[in-house]
């Protein structure tokens, strides 16, 4: 059996545990053996993506100490994957830090590539609009970019094809970015906020219901848009679709 | 020491270690005659519509008189007209050849030769020695090319293969007319140079 | 447009106070770069070509010392006056004296954005030299006394109706009139005046040739080239970095410019300019301006392989809702970010931080620059270097001793929203920024990590 540290990136942890518990009951119920290290806290990106990398020594021991022996580690979050993957090392664990780099993959990515899932028990009747979060699409490559000449492929795609009578609307724009940007998002408020209305009205105009990604940072961006406008389209972490049994209605985020 | 060795030492001091040169983009490489018959013909094909799609205008035509007549009652209101061409009849001014560049500002229509074209966007490869004059192509409010069907080639790989080591004072690849979508990006023809552009396809 | 003082941020805000525009720049270039998108479809060896482009540009960057010395001489074989300026001062120093030999004193400039980069305009200005810049769109931001928003598409934030404002009060075309034909029309005359009557002629440089000492220039209009064949003096101004070391190389370069720009398959003209027309004077001016300083910048030194196409603005979905005025430096969008902190990191020190590192630029770029690592690597730089500001220094640090405390973020967590704690560093006015625009996130009854612990026995 395959073990795996489960890691949630803080603000997931903070706001958004249904999004957590999704990907915990998912992975336990496709055979694998999850672990929750107790002391984890944060990747680290909010500090480096604002120059402050040399401010995360302290972050990238602490989670080298959670993570190391692992199987593999498994995240909802395409960005706090991508981060680590190009920035994790630490002084004296550079071999640990290394394993931790090649082992850690985004949740969609572990289920596509790893698991090799063909099949999911879950059912969500409804429009469902997809957010390519840019870290998980162009720094992970879980789907093909719109800027390449080369052929399609989509790896959350592919699971939310297996999930009943899940509808896909299609973007006028398909994977320009939301506009969250980590910091970015109060240090450029305006056209932080812009982005994110554009972003949510293509999601508006093409009829979703649901908006849905695999980074929560993006959708919970997306989401304080929404609710600023009072709409009652939801956003939802595509680990809680993955997981929406037939028999049961979907944990939604709030 | 000079703003020259300055700089160049700078370069020497700064610049990485030596990054070789890829290997070259060679597309077209046809096997026999038939081949490369078929080559042509595609890229001529693919030449009108990128040609058309850019704002210029196409005649296929199988002699000079064809386009001596052509010019005749496509451009009859057309004052001044000159040609690299002696073939060509009508009324079109001789020797200006060596007359100041500043002369031809009212030049209604020049037509002079292209060394080959390019498929792939539709440009004409013409250097000084078919100018003539360096400004004509530019300066005259419309512009014809004959270009030999044949020396029509899929794309800019197989353009400079053609022009190869050949020397020249200027040469410049001229697709369509002179345009510009500088205002709201709405696309305008004729913004210095000619307002339209028409190629003669001159068949064998 | 007062850009004195601030910052990106602070300029974005002002330029989106009028949302209908901003929408309208937005849709504007995006429809730009989706015509680059079906350009680059259209070529099944795309990536290819990119390849083949950036690996041709690093071979010009590891050899660049005896490149440059190779051009000039085949240039210099050619009749060609090469010239070597250190900083933007020299090269406008070189283009006067250039000038004041031959007693010129107005002059037809085509689009060069080392000039802009130069500020060479005010320079001759002072000198009392007249410059008219011949692109429609440079012209029209000399008449708005602005300085170009995009180096592709210099005016790109005007709208028509101003633009026909402008004209009506600079070549008196009627009031009100705002048909981008007729506008066109009526610069045509205007400028084939200037054409006919000025006698030096500037342009920029897109690619010269090493091989043969030739340098290309590529414009739709024609104004390059109206320009350089009437004047009895050309004068062309390049970086030092726009060399490719083979004509043939050419073919690669030409195939991407112009797709990438604005999804053209070419420009209507390229011209090779390799020797002066019989009784013409044609000088080259080499400007280094920091390029060697980034040469020796190992992480950002891939930026001096750009070819100017600007599609990495019309990608970024940040510049299309801040426009180019908000970099408040000549080049603007991704590019120009990683491009002025060279230049001036203190002035310029904003510029890395804005975007959100989507990496679009780095995908439509046809010579391949890591364009979004490098405004990671940049914003590393700038705090080291120390042109961050304090608070947000301290910000950071309290962030980063919670985050590597597991009992201290559980207790930060409880206090509820580290996140947004810590994040609105931006304001000192106690208004949250996220909250302008954004409602937060609900903080749920319990966290995850407080839910496992509770249910872990269970799963």
């Amino acid at each position: 059996m395959i073990t795996v540290g489960l890691f949630i990136p803080c603000y997931v942890d903070q706001f958004y545990p249904g999004a957590a518990i999704a990907t915990l009951k998912l992975l336990k119920k496709l055979g694998v053996n999850v672990v929750y290290p107790a002391g984890q806290t944060c990747c680290g990106q909010p500090m480096a993506n604002s120059g402050y990398e040399h401010l995360t020594g302290g972050c990238n021991h602490l989670f080298i100490d959670n993570f190391s022996g692992f199987d593999y580690i498994v995240s909802p979050s395409g960005s706090c994957v991508l981060h680590l993957k190009e920035h994790l090392h630490a002084q004296g664990q550079e071999d640990k830090a290394a394993h931790i780099r090649n082992r850690i993959y985004e949740l969609t990515e572990f289920l596509t590539d790893v698991l090799k899932v063909k099949k999911l028990n879950a059912r969500f009747p409804h429009k469902v609009g997809v957010h390519q979060s840019c870290h998980g699409q162009r720094g992970l490559m879980l789907s093909q970019m719109s800027e390449l000449v080369a052929q399609p492929f989509s790896k959350p795609m592919q699971l939310l094809n297996m999930v009943e009578d899940l509808e896909v609307i299609s973007l006028n724009r398909k994977d320009e970015c939301c506009g969250f940007g980590g910091t970015f998002c109060v240090a450029e408020e305006a056209v932080s906020a812009k982005m994110g209305k554009d972003r949510v009205n293509d999601h508006l105009m093409n009829g979703a219901e649901y908006i849905t990604g695999a980074d929560m940072s993006c959708l919970m961006h997306m989401e304080g848009i929404l609710r600023r406008q009072n709409s009652n389209v939801k956003v939802i972490h595509i680990a809680e679709i993955l997981n929406a049994e037939p028999e049961r209605i979907p944990v939604t985020t709030d | 020491m000079n703003s020259r060795a300055q700089i160049l030492s700078r370069i020497k001091q700064n610049q990485p270690g030596y990054r070789p040169l890829p290997d070259d983009i060679q597309q077209y490489a046809p096997a026999g005659q038939q081949e490369a018959q078929a080559v042509n013909k595609a890229a001529i094909e693919q030449f009108k519509t990128v040609l058309i799609a850019i704002g210029g205008a196409v005649a296929d035509v199988y002699s000079y008189e064809e386009i001596s007549a052509f010019i005749a009652t496509h451009f009859k209101d057309h004052k001044r007209i000159i040609s690299t061409f002696s073939q060509l009849s009508g009324s079109i001014e001789r020797d200006w050849q060596e007359n100041d560049p500043h002369s031809f500002e009212n030049l209604d229509l020049a037509i002079i030769e292209a060394h080959f074209g390019v498929g792939e966007n539709a440009a004409l490869w013409i250097t000084e020695s078919l100018m003539q004059q360096r400004v004509v192509p530019f300066i005259c409010q419309q512009l014809a090319v004959v270009v030999r069907a044949r020396r029509i080639y899929p794309t800019m790989h197989e353009a400079y293969k053609e022009i190869g080591a050949t020397d020249y004072g200027f040469g410049a690849f001229i697709a369509g007319p002179s345009k510009t979508a500088d205002i709201e990006q709405s696309l305008v023809l004729g913004a210095h140079g000619p307002k339209n552009m028409t190629v003669f396809l001159l068949h064998d | 447009m007062n850009t004195k003082n601030k910052d990106h941020a602070a300029l974005s805000d002002d330029f989106n106070r009028d949302e209908a525009r901003v929408n309208w720049h937005d849709e504007t270039l995006w429809f730009v770069r989706a015509k680059r998108d079906k350009a680059a479809h259209q070529i099944p060896e795309w990536e290819q070509l990119r390849s083949a482009a950036s690996q041709i540009k690093d071979n010009v960057l590891s050899n660049l010392h005896d490149y440059l010395q190779e051009f000039e001489k085949n240039a210099a074989k050619n009749g060609i006056t090469v010239h070597w300026a250190s900083d933007s001062k020299e090269h406008n120093q070189i283009v006067h004296q250039i000038l004041s030999r031959h007693k010129i004193d107005r002059i037809v400039k085509s689009k060069s954005m080392l000039t802009e980069e130069c500020h060479l305009n005010e320079y001759l200005q002072q000198q009392g030299i007249d410059v008219v810049d011949t692109d429609l769109g440079e012209r029209i931001v000399q008449l708005a006394e602005e300085p170009p928003s995009h180096i592709v598409l210099p005016c790109i934030h005007k709208k028509k109706e101003e633009i026909g404002e402008l004209f009506h009060e600079h070549l008196g075309t009627p009031e009100g009139m705002a048909d981008p034909v007729f506008l066109t029309a009526a610069a045509r005359v205007h400028l084939r005046e200037k054409f006919v009557t000025r006698k030096a002629a500037i342009t920029g440089v897109n690619f010269a040739v090493v091989e043969t000492g030739e340098f290309v220039v590529c414009t739709n209009e024609g104004n390059a080239d109206m320009g350089a064949h009437l004047a009895d003096v050309h004068i062309a101004c390049m970086g030092i970095e726009k060399l490719v070391p083979l004509r043939r190389h050419l073919a690669i370069f030409l195939r991407l410019l112009a797709r990438s720009a604005t999804g053209q398959p070419i420009t209507t003209y390229s011209s090779h300019f390799r020797r002066p027309r019989p009784g013409q004077a044609m000088h080259i001016v080499l400007v280094d301006n920091g390029r060697t300083t980034q040469l020796g910048r190992e992480d950002f030194r891939n930026s001096l392989k750009c070819i100017r196409c600007g599609a990495c603005m019309n990608t970024c979905p940040v510049y299309r809702r801040s426009g180019g005025h908000s970099y408040h430096t000549a080049i603007a969008g991704p590019i120009g970010s990683i491009l002025a902190p060279n230049l001036d990191m203190d002035k310029y020190s904003d510029l890395p931080f804005a975007s959100t590192l989507c990496g679009s630029c780095s995908n439509v770029c046809p010579v391949k620059i890591n364009i979004h690592e490098q405004l990671y690597k940049w914003r590393q730089v700038i705090v080291r270097e120390g042109h961050s500001d304090g608070k947000k220094t301290a910000a950071m640090k309290a962030m980063s001793l919670t985050l590597s405390n597991p009992a201290l973020y559980k207790l930060a967590g409880k206090a509820g929203r580290l996140v947004m704690r810590y994040a609105p560093f931006a304001v000192s006015n106690g208004l949250n920024p996220w909250y302008k625009h954004r409602e937060m996130p609900k903080a749920p009854t319990q966290s995850f990590s407080e839910w496992y612990k509770l249910n872990k026995e269970n799963e």
